[in-house]
C-alpha cells in the first residue's frame, strides 16, 4: 500500500514537473516586460481570476461548453450509427465512399459561412458546425471496426444464433470499440476546434467570441487569460475522456497485457 | 456398417466449390456419411482435406454447392438450433470483453431463457468442466486449455443435440489435450449428447470415437468408415496401450498415408504415386509422439 502511494506520487512529480518548470519560466521572463502585447504573467493571471470569475462563466463559458458537449455527442452519435450501417454492409460502402471521402476532405471550417446563411448565427449552426466536422473520425473508425470483426468471433456467433440488436450490443460494439474509442479522441480536439472559430466569426456569446472581443478592445492581458482557459479546458475534457476510455476499455487493455505476457 | 440407432445426423452427397477471382477450388467432392443418435464419430483426415469446410457446411455457417445436411429429419439451411460449434482457435471464439460467465450466458440469453434458468446452466456447466470457480475471470486471463473449457460450457450449457468440434484441442499442450480429450468422452457419457468431432491427430479420433471416418485428400470424399471396438470405458493409460488400439492406430495411419496421395477424383484402385521414402522421416517422427 506504501509503495503504491509512492508510485502514485511519483507519477504525479513527473506529470507537473516540466509544467511548473514552463510557469516559472515565462514568469520569469516576462516579469517586468514593457511590451504592451505580451503583459507579464502576474498582470495576465489577475486579469484570470477578474475575468472569467463571476458573470462571465454562466454568459460565456457555460454556452460554449454546452455547445461543444451536444455537438460532441451528436457527432459521436451520427458517425457510429452510420459506421455499423456502412460497415455490415459492402454495397453500401462503396456507394458512398465518395461522397463521404469528398465531404471530409471539406475544411469544416470553409463551411461556417455558408451554415450561418442557412442555419443563422444561433446556437444551432454552431452545433451543426461541430457535428459536420468531428463526425468524421468517429464514422470512419467505426466503420473500420467493424468491418474487422474477427471472423470466428462472427461465426460462433452466428452458430449459437445471436442475431439482430443482440449482436449488435454483444459483438460489433464491443468488437469495434477500441477503433471507436480512437475516432472519438480524435473528434473531441476537432470539436473544441470548431467551437471556438464558430464563435469567432458570428456570436453574441462564448469564449471565442470574448477573445476576439478583447483583442478588438485592446484588452490584452484578458484575451490572454482567455487563451489559458481554453487550454485548461481541453486539457480537462482529455482527462475526463482517458477516465471513459480506461472504464470501457477495460477488457482490451487486459487482453493486450496478456497478448504481450505481462500477465 | 449398421446403425443402432436412428441418424440424428445425415450428410448426403455433400460438395463444396469455391470460386472466385476467375479461379475455381473444388474444396470438397462427395461426402455421405450419417451419424446416429448419441453417436461419437470421429472424423479425420490429412491436412487441408477440407474438414473445415465441411464442418462449416454441417454447422450451417457455409452453404453446400450441392447436396444437403439433415439434422433429426430437418434439412439445414442456416445454423440449427439444436446444434453447438466448438472452433479450435478458443482465444478467438471468447468474447474477450466478457467475463467467463458472460461468455457461457450469452447463448442462453439471445434464446430467450429466463434469468433464473440462465443462471443454474452456467453454474453446472462451468462446474461440469471443472472451472466453477473461474466464473467472475476474463477468458485472456485463463490459459489455453482453460479457454477451450470454457468454449465447451458455453456448448454444454445450451445444450444441443448435436456437439461439432474443429479440432478443439489441437492448439493446447499435450498433457491439458489427455485432460480434454477425456472430459469430452466422459461429458458424452453424462449428457447423451451426438458428438462429431474433427481432428487430424489419428491417436485422438481413435481414442475418443465410436466410429472414425477418414477422409481422402482435397478434393474430399469419405475413404472409410470404421468401427472403433474398444471397450466403452477408456482411460489413457490403458486404452492407448492396449494392442487393438495399436492395430485400430496402425489401420487409420496406413489409411492417412493413402489418402494423402489419393485425391476424391482417383478411382480406389488407381495407383497412388509413390512417394513413401519421402514420408520415412515423418513416419518415424509420428511415431515418436
Amino acid at each position: 500500500m506504501g509503495t503504491r502511494i509512492a508510485g502514485w506520487g511519483k507519477t504525479l512529480l513527473f506529470a507537473l514537473a516540466l509544467p511548473v518548470v514552463l510557469i516559472a519560466a515565462w514568469w520569469a521572463l516576462s516579469a517586468g516586460s514593457t511590451n504592451y502585447y505580451a503583459p507579464p504573467l502576474s498582470t495576465i493571471f489577475t486579469a484570470f481570476g477578474d475575468t472569467w470569475i463571476g458573470a462571465r462563466m454562466r454568459d460565456d463559458v457555460l454556452p460554449s461548453v454546452v455547445r461543444l458537449l451536444i455537438g460532441y455527442l451528436g457527432a459521436v452519435l451520427v458517425g457510429v450509427a452510420l459506421g455499423v450501417l456502412l460497415g455490415g454492409n459492402r454495397t453500401l460502402r462503396r456507394v458512398t465512399e465518395p461522397v463521404l471521402e469528398f465531404f471530409r476532405a471539406i475544411p469544416p471550417p470553409a463551411l461556417i459561412p455558408i451554415l450561418f446563411l442557412f442555419a443563422g448565427i444561433g446556437d444551432t449552426a454552431k452545433v451543426i458546425v461541430i457535428v459536420f466536422g468531428s463526425v468524421w473520425p468517429v464514422l470512419l473508425n467505426t466503420v473500420e471496426g467493424v468491418r474487422a470483426v474477427d471472423e470466428v468471433l462472427s461465426d460462433t456467433s452466428r452458430s449459437y444464433r445471436i442475431t439482430g440488436l443482440t449482436r449488435l450490443r454483444r459483438l460489433v460494439l464491443p468488437a469495434a470499440g477500441p477503433q471507436i474509442v480512437a475516432g472519438m479522441r480524435q473528434a473531441l480536439s476537432i470539436a473544441i476546434i470548431l467551437m471556438v472559430i464558430s464563435e469567432m466569426f458570428a456570436s453574441t456569446n462564448g469564449l471565442g467570441f470574448s477573445i476576439i472581443q478583447f483583442q478588438r478592445s485592446f484588452a490584452i492581458p484578458q484575451m490572454w487569460s482567455g487563451i489559458l482557459l481554453l487550454g485548461l479546458l481541453g486539457f480537462a475534457l482529455s482527462l475526463l475522456f482517458a477516465v471513459f476510455e480506461r472504464r470501457t476499455l477495460r477488457w482490451y487493455h487486459g487482453l493486450r497485457a496478456s497478448q504481450r505476457g505481462e500477465k | 456398417m449398421t446403425q443402432p440407432t436412428p441418424a440424428m445426423l445425415q450428410v448426403d452427397a455433400v460438395q463444396k466449390i469455391y470460386t472466385g477471382h476467375g479461379r475455381t477450388v473444388e474444396a470438397v467432392r462427395n461426402l455421405t456419411f450419417s451419424v446416429g443418435d448419441g453417436e461419437l464419430v470421429c472424423i479425420v483426415g490429412p491436412s487441408g482435406a477440407g474438414k473445415t469446410t465441411l464442418l462449416k457446411c454441417i454447422a450451417g455457417l457455409l452453404e453446400p454447392t450441392s447436396g444437403t445436411v439433415t439434422l433429426a429429419g430437418e434439412a439445414v439451411s442456416g445454423p440449427p438450433e439444436s446444434m453447438a460449434v466448438v472452433f479450435q482457435e478458443y482465444g478467438r471464439s471468447l468474447y474477450p470483453w466478457m467475463t467467463v460467465e458472460g461468455n457461457v450466458e450469452l447463448p442462453l440469453k439471445a434464446a430467450k431463457l429466463p434469468a433464473g434458468e440462465r443462471r443454474e446452466r452456467v453454474r453446472d456447466a462451468l462446474e461440469a468442466v471443472g472451472l466453477a470457480e473461474a466464473h467472475a475471470a476474463y477468458p485472456w486471463q485463463l490459459s489455453g486449455g482453460m479457454q477451450q473449457r470454457v468454449a465447451i460450457a458455453r456448448a454444454v450449457a445450451y445444450r444441443p443435440k448435436v456437439l461439432l468440434m474443429d479440432e478443439p484441442f489441437a492448439a493446447v499442450d499435450a498433457q491439458t489435450r489427455a485432460d480434454l480429450e477425456d472430459l469430452v468422452r466422459s461429458l458424452w457419457h453424462r449428457l447423451g449428447v451426438t458428438i462429431l468431432f474433427v481432428t487430424h491427430d489419428i491417436d485422438e479420433s481413435v481414442y475418443l470415437g465410436q466410429r472414425v471416418l477418414v477422409l481422402s485428400s482435397s478434393p474430399t470424399v469419405v475413404m472409410e468408415d470404421l468401427t472403433i471396438d474398444l471397450p466403452d470405458e477408456r482411460n489413457q493409460l490403458d486404452t492407448r496401450s492396449s494392442p487393438r488400439f495399436a492395430e485400430l492406430r496402425h489401420h487409420v495411419y496406413e489409411q492417412i498415408q493413402l489418402a494423402k496421395h489419393r485425391k476424391g477424383d482417383q478411382r480406389p484402385d488407381e495407383p497412388a504415386p509413390d512417394r513413401s521414402a519421402a514420408h520415412g522421416a515423418t513416419v518415424a517422427a509420428d511415431a515418436g509422439r
